[in-house]
């Protein structure tokens, strides 16, 4: 057999903190859907950027049809005849179509644009694609996401890719677009193109894929699997693996503890509707659902980021001023956001400044900052969470992701808060460190504090949480004691929206409390 | 579809079993390995400290070119004390606004209406009905103008969100505009010998402008490293999102930047008056250039979170200096304004280079 159109080998990535590729093979054959799965984290969107020459590997090697090759650029990759699709589109939406799809290399004579050809061209990849009636000379903005999409095809193809690398091409695409979607790319591959598919619906996989490489913890723990007929039991486990349960602690009894926060009718319009529930004091409440059902809004919301059109939020049984963060720090309520380098985190400045950035008031006279005060505080959070390096002098950019976390974290232990809000706490968590994660948030409950958790991982809602939610398209769709749910439970109400047989009604609204 | 989320439940029904040790190891070792590789040079050159270092060192060199260039070492035109303190007079001005410029650059912002306000707020002080207060009616009025036209400043950009740009760019021609409408494009003079006086007292043989210069520098510092006022405003300008979800009041705080800076304009409005004797709608021309360039090549990035008041000072003093050799050598204005060009560019392109290197690691 000839060589695969790309053999990678042993490829190393390492960034400060974290070493996100640390051995992955790959090869992807001529004329191939090769589908690339792993949990976030696992190292794919690394992957993706060394294959598009963004990123430099540390080690390895890169495989082009057969002779060895050095993707230093996106040009060079391009060169070669790599193309990748991200998830975020990087089309310039005032340009047209035409105008994107040979965006950096025009067709042109001596810097004047060729228009008739470049159109003539444009149309000529497009049909191609099946796609035809989408006119060259359209602004891109007028376009749909799907069709936005098939211009950035067009633009892989316009540099005649015989690679697409595709970033979950379908999570911005409705369902009956996603069928096009495959149309085109079984179009492509009858073409001899190859693709590299990366998504999460395991059901998109067998229904396109060829071969299957599974990535986890930043290696490939298995590749080449027929994507048809490998069992999804086997691909989960490949996965998650064996070794990455988490000793999720125990849970302690507090259903005698008063209510802390009480959420009633809640409604911001097109995100979710009629949102009512409660925390109790020490309580850990996880709201589970997919990602865009509006968990994160909620959470944002009652933190006063967003303002609702109706309802209210009371803590303590006092209302809370809608949309105003201010109010509701002082009040006592914190935020870890999903988006912890760009929401949390000042991240050239010393992980004390961090962490006391809420809490200045109490190190202020007269607005005077006592540092000294300061540091030594910082670093009692430092040394109780036990982050690591223990200097809370360095920069905060320096920490890897789970020490961040609980350097966020330790920015509403200082400020003394009663209501923490956590939004996907150990995303980009290193798995040792979620364990230690859990520990500590479990902890905190034990000692009063209300505790409201976002995760798109069930077990992680499910073993910390002691109530859950389950959020569906902007409602809350059922509420259950964690203990008494399974993740087949959850799933099939966050998919389908029907309540479990053991349990009543599923679209009770926040009444059980 | 359910096989949509399928993934996730590996987690659960795998057995329960520690995480194996080189997991966490993991991320140390990582995070060991960027400590070696961080080089001795890019890691001194990184410390605000160290970078100031540095510009004292070319603010040394430029002198040894002053001292070079004007005459034998007896006689020197440069080293005198009285050019010094001439020196020191003339950055006094800009100084001020550049220490007031540094915090709304540090915030996140950018301030070019700063000469305009200097000479709207010179004008206002030298009317007649301002003058028939004393001397007192001057200043006060002064640093209200100053102050009043930062504050429109940063409602426009911090509750009308405006980009700093347009905002204070229209502020920019206002303000000259309605201080031209306002003095009749005459040169106002200023009639309170007290005044003169006071402001152009030499305590210690120290000019009153560059006492007041030194002040405002010190307080400006104190502010910026004691107070949580600096404190908040090296949040915004690094991280204006997490800024605002630690619960910091972004708006109130971009606009009292802006006021800051107005009320430093104020200032130096006044020390203008006291510099020239008079108020005009000409005053301050270019200040804002000035101001920023002397922040810049002290170190503060225009993206904001990071920057020091003492770079700012030297980076004021700098300039003062070359203006000063170029006129002590009898070089034209446009000769001047070549070389700021390319002090600016250098200042830049060297700290580019730092920054690169720190963010590699």
């Amino acid at each position: 057999m000839s060589a695969p159109l790309l053999g990678m080998t042993g490829i190393v990535k390492a960034f400060p903190g974290v070493r996100a590729l640390d051995g992955v093979d790959l090869d992807v054959r001529t004329g191939e859907v090769h589908c690339l799965l792993g949990q976030n984290g696992a190292g794919k969107s690394t992957l993706i950027k060394v294959l598009a020459g963004a990123h430099q590997p540390d080690e390895g090697t890169i495989e082009w049809n057969g002779e060895p090759v050095s993707l230093t650029t996106p040009i060079a990759a391009m060169r070669l005849g790599i193309a990748t699709i991200y998830q975020e589109l990087d089309l310039v939406p005032g340009l047209s179509v035409a105008e994107n799809v040979w965006l950096g290399h025009e067709k042109a004579t001596a810097g004047w644009t060729k228009r008739g050809e470049t159109r003539s061209a444009t149309r000529d990849v497009l049909r191609r694609l099946g796609h035809g009636e989408i006119s060259p000379s359209m602004e891109v903005r007028h376009l749909s996401a799907a069709g936005q999409q098939i211009v950035s095809m067009a633009r892989a193809l316009s540099h005649d890719a015989q690679l697409i690398v595709m970033d979950e091409p379908s999570a911005v695409l409705a369902h009956d677009e996603v069928a096009n979607l495959f149309r085109v790319i079984r179009e492509l591959t009858s073409q001899g193109v190859a693709i590299i598919y990366i998504s999460h619906r395991l059901e998109e996989i067998r229904q396109i894929g060829d071969r299957v490489t599974v990535l986890k913890d930043g290696r490939t723990v298995a590749t080449g699997l027929p994507a048809r007929t490998t069992p999804t039991r086997e691909v989960v486990t490949l996965m998650t693996g064996r070794t990455i349960e988490h000793d999720f602690p125990e849970r302690t009894d507090d259903a005698a503890s008063d209510e802390l926060l009480r959420v009633e009718n809640l409604t911001l319009p097109g995100v979710f509707e009629d949102v009512s529930f409660s925390v109790r004091a020490g309580e850990i409440v996880g709201l589970a659902g997919l990602v865009g059902a509006g968990r994160s809004e909620i959470l944002e919301t009652v933190y006063g980021a967003r303002r609702p059109s109706h309802g209210r939020v009371l803590l303590d049984g006092q209302p809370l001023k809608p949309g105003d963060v201010t109010a509701a720090v002082r009040r006592g309520v914190g935020l870890a956001p999903e988006e912890r380098k760009s929401q949390a985190l000042f991240l050239d400045h010393a992980v004390t400044h961090n962490i006391t950035a809420a809490s200045l008031r109490r190190y202020s006279r007269l607005g005077w900052l006592d540092r000294g005060r300061e540091l030594s505080d910082a670093r009692e959070q430092v040394t109780a969470l036990d982050v690591r390096p223990g200097d809370p002098r360095r920069p905060a950019r320096t920490l890897s992701g789970g020490n961040q976390q609980k350097a966020v974290i330790a920015r509403w232990l200082l400020k003394g808060c009663r209501l923490l809000l956590l939004d996907e706490p150990t995303r980009g968590v290193d798995v040792g460190a979620r364990s230690e994660l859990y520990a500590l948030v479990r902890g905190l409950a034990d000692s009063g504090v209300g505790v409201l958790l976002v995760s798109s991982e069930v077990p992680e809602v499910l073993g910390l949480a002691d109530r859950v939610l389950v959020v569906r398209e902007g409602r809350i769709v059922h509420e259950a004691p964690a203990d008494e749910l399974t993740e087949h439970d959850v799933l099939d109400l966050v998919m389908s929206g029907a309540s479990p047989v053991s349990h009543g009604s599923g679209t009770s609204n926040g009444d059980m409390s | 579809m359910s096989e949509h989320t399928e993934h996730r439940l590996g987690a659960a029904d795998a057995i329960s079993e520690a995480p194996p040790a080189d997991e966490t190891s993991r991320v140390e070792r990582a995070a060991a390995q960027t400590d070696e590789t961080a080089s001795w040079l890019t890691r001194t050159m990184n410390s605000p400290g160290m970078r100031n270092a540095a510009l004292v060192l070319v603010l040394l060199f430029i002198c040894v070119i002053g001292i070079l260039t004007t005459g034998d070492l007896g006689e020197n035109l440069f080293a005198r004390k009285s050019n010094i303190l001439t020196i020191l007079r003339l950055g006094a001005t800009t100084g001020v606004v550049s220490i007031g410029m540094t915090f709304v650059i540090i915030g996140g912002g950018i301030d070019l209406s700063v000469g305009a306000i200097v000479a709207l707020a010179s004008v206002w002080a030298t009317t007649v009905a301002t003058q028939d207060y004393g001397p007192a009616g001057i200043v006060l009025t002064a640093v209200a103008v100053g102050t009043a036209a930062g504050v429109i400043n940063g409602v426009l950009v911090a509750y009308g969100r405006m980009a700093p740009f347009i905002a204070t760019l229209a502020m920019l021609v206002s303000a000259r505009g309605l201080a031209e409408e306002m003095s009749g494009r005459k040169t106002q003079t200023v009639t309170r010998q007290g005044f003169n006086d006071f402001f152009q007292a030499e305590p210690f043989g120290i000019p009153a402008l560059v006492i007041m210069f030194a002040v405002v520098a010190l307080i400006g510092w104190l502010i910026l490293n004691r107070t949580t006022f600096g404190r908040r405003t090296f949040a915004i300008g690094g991280n204006s999102e997490a800024a605002r979800l630690a619960g910091i009041n972004v708006k109130r705080h971009t606009l009292l930047l802006y006021a800051l800076l107005g009320f430093c304009c104020g200032i130096a409005a006044v020390m203008i008056l006291a510099r020239t004797t008079t108020g005009t709608s000409t005053h301050g021309l270019g200040y804002e250039l000035d101001a920023i360039a002397a922040v810049v090549i002290g170190g503060t990035i225009l993206s904001g979170g990071r920057g020091t008041i003492a770079g700012t000072v030297i980076g004021v003093l700098i300039f003062a200096a070359v203006n000063n050799i170029f006129a002590l050598n009898n070089y034209t204005t446009s000769k001047q304004a070549i070389a700021k060009g390319l002090i600016i560019v250098a200042a830049v392109l060297f700290q580019q280079r730092i920054n690169r290197n720190s963010r590699s690691t």
